[in-house]
């Protein structure tokens, strides 16, 4: 008996714990960032957003949720039922699980802050992000309705097409840290010089496109055609009312945060303070984590407020005839630089 | 090649989030609707009222030029001779469903009798209780008249 408590339950509750100690403040995070957007646009539109439930509309968000929590869940006649409903689920879990690899932080004895330290870390996330198409695909189809089908089938085209110049964005930099790892690919970005030690820098094109690719993976403005309001109503989540919707709408902006904490560790340094001097090494990482992911979504609403929507052919464009010779180029620019002058990271032997 | 570089640099996207972030920080110019609200000209055309003369005796002379005039026919007057004798209404009924807010009842009133005043919170949860009957419009008139008064005052030297 002992040995099963020790052997079995205990480990079982503390990954439990450890996954609530994830899953609760992202759920938040998710919520406030709803407010967040809303409060961030009105303020560039000269306007004051939500103000009313709760001291500066703070309630809103749960008083969103509770409106989506109470209403009917409505599935159209036409729709294929079993595949309607878990469209949704499987978008809402994909958006969570990928959070299994995010390194937070380190722990006094010098491994990392993660539920799993795995070593293929960035191919597990690359992988999980892809599949969140699955989600927004099996929507559209089951849905019945020529909009959600539309919507979800330029969602596929879009997200499939800036998929690849993410992955060759990662391999520039995975050519400069030697290692999969996530913890090691924040590792590699400490040094002596702070901030400057960083991605952006030396990397700072492939940060930009990483990012504009970003917002397309995550259907954001400017590349939100996949829920163009002017032509296809809502896109893909037309049908879908209440509680499901609602699982979209919490997974696509779990999508954003992730897309948030993936630029923060390959480009800016994940937990790392920007200075290496005493009033911020005080700060723990997982704060400087946040701070990175929070000013991250903060560009993210900014670009929103800022940009119109592309058109579908400037979006492929964009996509495979800028980004993709760009990127490829630089991952030999990248391989080469570091092969001619003896840069390569010392793992990589 | 100018244009590449500008493009390359994206210096017109970054010229267009500098725009977005400098007007983050401007007050905003949002009304707090139903605790402010915005200034509103003597000519304003809300809510209808019967005015009274200041003895108390209703202005209105039942010569229905007000609903002659109406366009949308919103407006149903009857009248017969009151005991002593003037002409009064004995029913001045206005839908405000149909009404126009055009404000032509005002400008044909000899007496300025029909009037519209400065109130558009009038909003009812039936549309029964946008019919209204004389008694409701003489009640406004009642309730609005030192506003009307003011307005008319202020709209006199252009009429």
């Amino acid at each position: 008996m002992a040995e099963l408590w020790a052997g079995w339950i205990w480990p079982t509750a503390w990954i439990v714990i450890q996954i609530l100690a994830i899953v609760l403040p992202l759920l938040l995070a998710v919520a406030y960032l709803t407010l967040a957007e809303r409060k961030v646009i009105a303020a560039m539109h000269l306007r004051k957003g939500p103000n009313v439930v709760g001291p500066f509309g703070l309630l809103q968000p749960m008083a969103d949720g509770l409106k989506l929590f109470l209403k009917e869940t409505i599935i159209p006649t036409g729709a294929n039922r079993g595949v309607f409903v878990i469209a949704p689920m499987i978008t809402f879990i994909l958006a969570l699980v990928a959070w299994a690899v995010i390194p937070f932080g380190r722990h006094g004895d010098g491994s990392p802050m993660v539920l799993a330290d795995i070593n293929v870390g960035i191919l597990y996330l690359f992988a999980i992000s892809s599949l969140g198409v699955y989600g927004i695909i099996m929507a559209g189809w089951a849905s019945n309705s020529k909009y959600a089908f539309l919507g979800a089938i330029r969602s596929a085209a879009q997200m499939v097409s800036y998929e690849v110049s993410i992955g060759f964005v990662i391999v520039t930099v995975l050519l400069c840290v030697g290692s999969l790892n996530l913890s090691d690919i924040v590792e590699a970005q400490a040094g002596s010089w702070g901030l400057f030690n960083w991605f952006v820098f030396p990397l700072l094109p492939m940060a930009v496109i990483f990012f504009v690719s970003g917002l397309a993976e995550t259907n954001r403005h400017p590349f939100d055609l996949p829920e163009a309001e002017a032509e296809l109503v809502s896109g893909y989540n037309v049908e879908y009312s209440a509680m499901t919707f609602a699982l979209f709408f919490l997974g696509e902006y779990a999508n954003m945060i992730l897309m948030s904490g993936m630029t923060s560790v390959l480009f800016l340094g994940g937990w790392l303070p920007p200075f290496n001097v005493a009033p911020f090494t005080w700060i723990p990482g997982p704060v400087w984590f946040a701070l990175k992911i929070a000013a991250c979504l903060f560009v993210f609403l900014w670009v929103r407020a800022t940009f119109p929507r592309y058109r579908y052919d400037q979006l492929m464009r964009l996509g495979w005839k800028v980004f993709l010779p760009v990127s490829l180029a630089a991952v030999a620019v990248v391989a080469g630089a570091l092969l001619a002058f003896g840069w390569m990271p010392a793992r990589a032997g | 090649m100018d244009r590449t570089a500008r493009a390359v640099l994206l210096s017109e996207l970054v010229a267009g989030l500098a725009l977005t972030f400098r007007y983050m920080f401007k007050p905003s110019v949002t009304l707090n609707y139903p605790y402010e609200k915005g200034p509103i000209s003597p000519r304003f055309r809300g809510e209808h009222a019967l005015r009274r003369y200041p003895n108390g005796e209703e202005r209105c002379i039942a010569c229905k030029l007000c609903e002659a005039i109406c366009p949308a026919q919103a407006i149903t007057i009857e009248a017969e001779p009151r005991a002593d004798g003037s002409r009064r209404t004995t029913r001045y009924d206005i839908d405000m469903v149909k009404c126009i807010y055009c404000g032509y009842c005002q400008e044909a009133c000899p007496v300025d009798a029909i009037v519209e005043g400065p109130n558009f919170e009038f909003s009812t949860e039936t549309r029964e209780e946008l019919l209204y009957d004389k008694e409701k419009l003489l009640a406004n008139g009642d309730r609005w008249e030192s506003e009307l008064a003011a307005n008319l005052t202020a709209e006199a030297p252009y009429r």
